[in-house]
């Protein structure tokens, strides 16, 4: 009986050593983005797990919010969240300039988006230290600066992402048309911190 | 010429020349070999696993008597909730991180993870996390409100035993979380050319429904955990009745995770166990795609079961009525693999070596503990033996009869690959025989004690139970000197057994197709899939000549069941459409 013919000679297809480097990027296709989504479903789930539980202590409790806690103001978080969804419009325009490898646009769009996180930031701050309830107050406050205080921490890694790629940037050619996935990445992880805002934002000051 | 050796022709120019040695510094740094970090996981896991071991020994020695004579109360709470924390989430959980950082890259071709740096951090949180809880033990104030860590007893057992615990389990899930990613990319998109997803090794599959679970399932563990740092350190009241909070969302939110860490913690073994049995029976796997879709069932349906755990704390009736019956039908697909692997043994020519030995008890204890699992799935039957031995009873035939004894018998599978030398065949039967009779001896005895009502996690019970109590105690420390063998024979056989070659078992996965131990990135050129992963004893079939479907690249090529040739092998496919 005679086995099948593999010639050893003809399996050197060898995608592996034609662009090794030492880190090995170039040996297989980019897997980056992919294992950032993934990290990124993970992240989602913390929320999920935040947004079901207010969810549940909503529906045991027979008032909510309970009786006694002060109506929230609704002007200042409307202009903030109206501000941090135009930033991902803002900062896609960032990812659009570097793909036609125009650096000098994404730096511009980039620090725009940054100084508009701020904002967000400085703005929730202004609220939290105006809000006539403490953290302890009641189930409702209690749940409120967990969650946003939670999210305000992704905001501030969001920014703090946006710098570390203005600050990559100022090396010429650090990110070009072909090579920046530090600019894709800042972008997905905005656009993330963006939508938890919006689902937040519904939960805590619309439902 | 048999499978295995045409497998082994066919990648003959990916081999390597020489086996990857390496120093033993590189095991205490921050190494991002996946084999390196592969050990590193397997190690110190076993080294927690002695430790949470002698809690347990602590445990048992207290419960000989009915009276607290041995520890005092209070440490006896400690002891056993420190042995259940450290058994689960640095044992059972990080070896099965281990087995498949050391095999995944290596079934599937690829040169090493997809994030080799990342999966050296995910690693080293461990170690820290792990002497934090033993510290704890160590400073007088360790958490001692059980592995689940109920509040508001959480909040009234001592601030910083359980501010210790609360952390350590937010780096051991971070830590699970970020393993969990690496694994998925890396199956979904490293292997090699000719590997589609139903050439991939069963333990693959696993790993896919596990890593799903990690990183779907632990985060909102992590969301609970920081709602009740909260409570515990600022003063808020999510889960303090006082204060308007609800301790059962703690729950819900708690079993959302802990569920599925069970299926966590059997997985990758029930994956181990589909290598070993086959190939260990030299016959193809009986029922790939079932033992494979299983996997995917069991993560999906574990994501659906949790309140099963809260039957009695008080949930509405059409809530247990559903959650009763997503458990029973997790049944269905554990049946299906422990039929599938009954009737891969079934007529093989069994190698009974202590691999397969292992292999087998895992089945049969597995079995024990699958079966008292649907019967506390029974609301009125859980009700009756809730928090009792019963339960201790069930769930250490599954943790221990099923995943300690999945584990071992991939130590002794792997052990040949890992370190290049054999196993001492004797003493691993030793190990054997100690460990199932110990195991029986210990857990057995529990189902009826818990029938009869012995409440589970209090140092003093009532005298009546005691002679059942001394027959566990006994059997206790019969596993802890079961572990002795083992040990030695690891250490004596790494320095001084017997070569083991490339492929001591003939298999034909491509982890036994490069050197052992394999060399640093694995391969010197892409492997060849030349067969199937489980074609065992088909060597001699006219249906293997069925000519390549691209002659010049046998690597895209494939073997007779790749899903790439033209014309797939009607005799071997592993679609049944292509079979007739």
């Amino acid at each position: 009986m005679q086995s099948p013919t593999i010639d050893p000679a003809k399996t050197a297809l060898n995608y592996h050593q034609a662009h090794a480097t030492d880190s090995h990027h170039a040996e297989h296709p980019d897997l980056r983005r992919f294992g950032l989504i993934m990290f990124l479903a993970a992240e989602g789930m913390i929320f999920l797990g935040l947004f079901g539980s207010y969810l549940a202590f909503r529906a045991t409790m027979p008032t909510w919010p309970p009786a006694g806690t002060p109506e929230l103001e609704l002007l200042l978080p409307g202009v903030n969240t109206v501000i941090l969804i135009a930033s991902s419009f803002v900062m896609h325009n960032a990812d659009t300039a570097i793909k036609k490898n125009d650096v000098v646009g994404m730096q511009t769009w980039l620090a725009f988006t940054a100084a508009m996180g701020g904002i967000f930031l400085v703005g929730q701050l202004y609220e939290y230290s105006h809000l006539e309830f403490g953290l302890t107050a009641n189930l409702f406050a209690s749940a409120f600066y967990v969650m946003t205080g939670f999210h305000g921490l992704h905001v501030f890694v969001g920014v703090s992402a946006i710098v570390a790629v203005l600050w990559r940037s100022r090396v010429t050619g650090h990110y070009s048309s072909e090579k920046h996935f530090g600019v894709e990445a800042a972008e997905i992880y905005w656009h993330f911190v963006d939508v938890v805002w919006i689902v937040l934002f519904g939960l805590l000051y619309l439902l | 010429m048999t499978q295995a050796q045409l497998q082994e022709t066919a990648n003959l120019p990916a081999l390597a020349e020489e086996a990857g040695h390496r120093n033993w510094r590189d095991y205490f740094t921050f190494n991002t070999d996946h084999k390196v970090i592969g050990i590193q996981y397997l190690v110190t896991s076993f080294v927690f696993y002695c430790i949470g071991g002698v809690l347990a020994d602590l445990v048992r020695t207290e419960l000989r008597t009915p009276d607290s004579d041995f520890l005092n109360p209070e440490l006896y709470n400690e002891v056993f909730t420190l042995h259940a924390t450290i058994m689960i989430f640095l044992w059972v959980i990080p070896t099965g991180a281990g087995f498949a950082n050391y095999l995944v890259p290596l079934m599937i071709g690829a040169r090493d993870m997809a994030f080799p740096r990342l999966n050296a951090v995910a690693f080293w949180m461990i170690p820290p996390a792990g002497l934090l809880l033993i510290v704890s033990l160590l400073i007088g104030d360790a958490p001692e409100a059980g592995w689940t860590s109920y509040p508001p007893l959480s909040l009234v057992t001592g601030q910083v035993g359980e501010g210790i615990w609360i952390m350590s389990l937010l780096v051991l899930g971070t830590s699970s979380i970020l393993g969990a990613l690496n694994f998925l990319v890396t199956i979904l998109k490293m292997r090699v050319p000719s590997m589609g997803v139903y050439q991939m090794p069963l333990f693959c599959w696993s790993m896919l429904a596990t890593s799903a679970l990690q990183l779907l399932a632990t985060p909102v563990l992590a969301s609970a955990l920081i709602l009740l740092a909260f409570d515990l350190l600022a003063g808020t009241t999510f889960f303090n009745p006082t204060g308007g909070g609800d301790p059962v969302v703690y729950q819900h939110m708690f079993w959302f995770y802990s569920h599925p860490a069970v299926y966590i913690m059997i997985l990758p073994f029930f994956g181990l166990i589909s290598e070993v049995i086959p190939i260990h029976s030299r016959k193809p796997v009986f029922g790939y795609t079932a033992i494979a879709y299983s996997s995917l069932a069991i993560s999906f349906l574990g994501l659906i079961v949790w309140a099963h755990h809260m039957f009695t704390s008080g949930i509405p009736g059409w809530l247990r009525m559903f959650f009763m019956i997503t458990t029973m039908i997790i049944a269905v697909p554990t049946g299906i693999k422990i039929f599938s692997w009954l009737a891969t043994l079934w007529g093989g020519k069994l190698r009974l070596n202590s691999a397969l030995l292992f292999a087998m008890g895992f089945v049969g204890t597995f079995v024990i503990g699958g079966i008292s699992g649907v019967m506390l799935a029974a609301v009125p039957f859980d009700i009756h033996v809730h928090d009792t031995y019963f339960v201790v009873a069930h769930l250490h035939y599954v943790l221990f009869g099923g995943s300690v004894l999945g584990i071992f018998a991939g130590y002794y599978h792997w052990f040949p690959k890992i370190t290049g030398r054999m196993m001492n065949e004797f003493w691993g039967r030793v190990h054997f025989a100690l460990t199932i009779v110990g195991l029986n001896l210990t857990f057995l005895p529990m189902h009826k004690l818990g029938m009869e009502g012995m409440n589970r996690r209090i140092a003093m019970y009532d005298p009546k139970f005691t002679f059942l109590n001394e027959i566990c105690t006994i059997g206790a420390y019969v596993l802890a000197v079961s572990t002795f063998p083992f040990i030695v024979n690891a250490i004596w056989s790494w320095m001084y057994g017997p070569k083991a070659g490339n492929n001591p078992w003939d298999a034909l996965t491509l982890e036994w197709m490069t050197t052992s131990p394999p060399a640093i990135e694995n391969f010197d050129e892409l492997p060849v899939v030349a067969t199937g992963p489980y074609d065992y004893g088909m060597g001699n079939r006219q249906t293997v000549q069925v000519p390549l479907s691209d002659e010049q690249e046998p690597v895209l090529a494939a073997g007779p069941k790749s899903i790439l040739r033209a014309d797939p092998d009607p005799a071997v496919a592993a679609r049944p459409e292509d079979r007739h």
